[in-house]
């Protein structure tokens, strides 16, 4: 007990770490990954088609190698290369990334509300935009809550990739000890706070979904 | 152009319509006057319903003329090109006629009250204050007041339907187009939607009802049209249409409903 009180200062900080990690991706991958949606479905063919190969790319590749790309080969790529520290790196990469999964899910959730609830809002005068935010989003939230709550649980397993640019998260931090001490219980501490982060996030999605659950399609 | 008063509330000359190879309107000429009640009756596929939605945009003609209110929607050029209007004016004109459709169409994410002031709300702009007690007049006239706070799931068909009329009053629209209003109900419930939609013929709201029920038409309309194949075939008081018609498709057409 006294070993485990003992590991708790950096298996702590490198919870701080993953969870800025999280945080900073959810936060902004969210609102792109709606405008890329948004983009998809629109009448603009040479958008939508450019997003979609966009998706495909960040789908098609590994997180990592997205991430290494921009930490260690983006600064040589003329006009746009610059050199981001880690953590801006590693962000700018999980964002890019997530945002392209999240795109899709809700580019379904979208495509899912029927024809009808479009005409209904064009009968009344809405206009496209009106329609969008009013009628067909609010309904897409509640459709997307299942998808959105595994894509975030695998956010909070994926951000232990951050370990190749030499961050600290949870992950390295107990690896670290268990080489050091010769025990495999900092992984055992770990794994438990992966799951309390996975727990807590559970529970929210299901509060979000009783929430929704007042009314039916 | 004559001045408003002579101008009719909606005016279609030769709309024709197509769906790939199949030509649904074949040039549908209607003018209707204000406080008209029209029932259009027809088989089904006779382009009825595309007619209707053609009115308010929901489909696009390929040729012809709508005028709504002395405002047109759409006219054909000498070279056979459709010109519409510019999209916000198109908009403001379609909002002159309000739309009832065969399967409702509330907004399920909205409690009953939420779906009739979401467009008082976000197209004209009004408050929330203001557009409450309109909303709660039309519930109480559709007999649904009690049910302001239900979400529609929690309705019945019939009562969906009388929703979806006041959610279209709500806008205060000149004309009401109802595609098929009963036509996804159980029987048993037809009658309270028909109720609902008697009273507005009563009370002189120019309306555009496509329907299957006879007796609504035969009873409310103030005149009535047969289409079939893409057209109009007869047209006239529902006394003559239904007691004596002229043509034989429109003989045929009510000897089977009968």
């Amino acid at each position: 007990m006294d070993y485990i009180l003992n590991i708790m200062g950096p298996l702590l900080e490198g919870t701080a770490v993953t969870l800025q990690v999280f945080g900073a991706t959810l936060v902004l991958a969210v609102p792109l990954g709606l405008a890329l949606a948004l983009i998809r479905l629109s009448r603009f063919r040479a958008a939508s088609t450019a997003v979609a190969g966009y998706v495909w790319l960040m789908r098609g590749t590994p997180l990592m190698l997205q991430m290494l790309f921009i930490y260690f080969a983006l600064p040589f790529v003329p006009v746009i290369g610059i050199r981001l520290p880690d953590f801006p790196a590693a962000i700018v990469a999980f964002v890019l990334n997530y945002a392209a999964y999240f795109a899709e899910i809700f580019r379904a959730g979208i495509q899912s509300v029927g024809r009808g609830q479009y005409e209904a809002a064009q009968v009344l005068g809405m206009s496209r935009a009106q329609t969008m935010r009013r009628i067909i989003l609010p309904q897409m939230v509640k459709r997307i809550l299942p998808p959105m709550s595994n894509e975030t649980i695998t956010l909070v397993k994926d951000t232990s990739l951050i370990y190749v640019l030499a961050m600290n998260d949870l992950l390295r931090a107990a690896r670290g000890i268990v080489q050091r001490d010769f025990t495999t219980m900092p992984f055992v501490v770990a794994a438990a706070f992966y799951l309390v982060m996975t727990l807590l996030l559970t529970w929210g999605f299901m509060r979000l979904e009783k929430k929704y659950a007042v009314y039916d399609d | 152009m004559p001045s408003t008063t002579t101008e009719p509330m909606i005016r279609a000359a030769h709309l024709h319509k197509r769906f790939g190879d199949h030509e649904v309107l074949k040039g549908v000429s209607l003018e209707i006057g204000k406080g008209e009640v029209i029932a259009v009756i027809g088989p089904s596929g006779s382009g009825k319903s595309t007619f209707l939605r053609c009115l308010n945009q929901l489909e696009r003609i390929d040729r012809g003329e709508i005028v709504i209110e002395g405002e047109t929607l759409v006219t054909t050029d000498a070279n056979g090109h459709c010109r519409y209007a510019p999209d916000k004016e198109a908009r403001r004109i379609c909002a002159k006629m309000g739309m009832v459709f065969q399967h409702f169409n509330l907004f399920p994410h909205l409690s009953v009250l939420g779906n009739l002031i979401e467009a008082p709300m976000t197209v004209k702009g009004l408050s929330r204050e203001a557009s409450v007690p309109v909303a709660e007049e039309l519930l109480r006239k559709v007999g649904l007041f009690a049910k302001c706070d239900a979400y529609p799931s929690q309705l019945s068909g019939g009562q969906k339907q009388r929703v979806a009329i006041a959610r279209a009053l709500a806008m205060a629209p000149d004309i009401m187009l109802f595609d098929e209003p009963t036509s996804a109900l159980d029987p048993e419930l037809t009658g309270e939607v028909l109720r609902t939609m008697r009273q507005l013929a009563d009370e002189h709201m120019t309306m555009l009802v496509v329907t299957h029920e006879m007796a609504f038409a035969r009873d409310v309309s103030t005149r009535t049209v047969f289409m079939d194949g893409g057209d109009i075939v007869e047209a006239g008081a529902p006394g003559d249409l239904f007691g004596n018609p002229q043509q034989p498709r429109t003989q045929a057409f009510l000897n089977h409903m009968r």
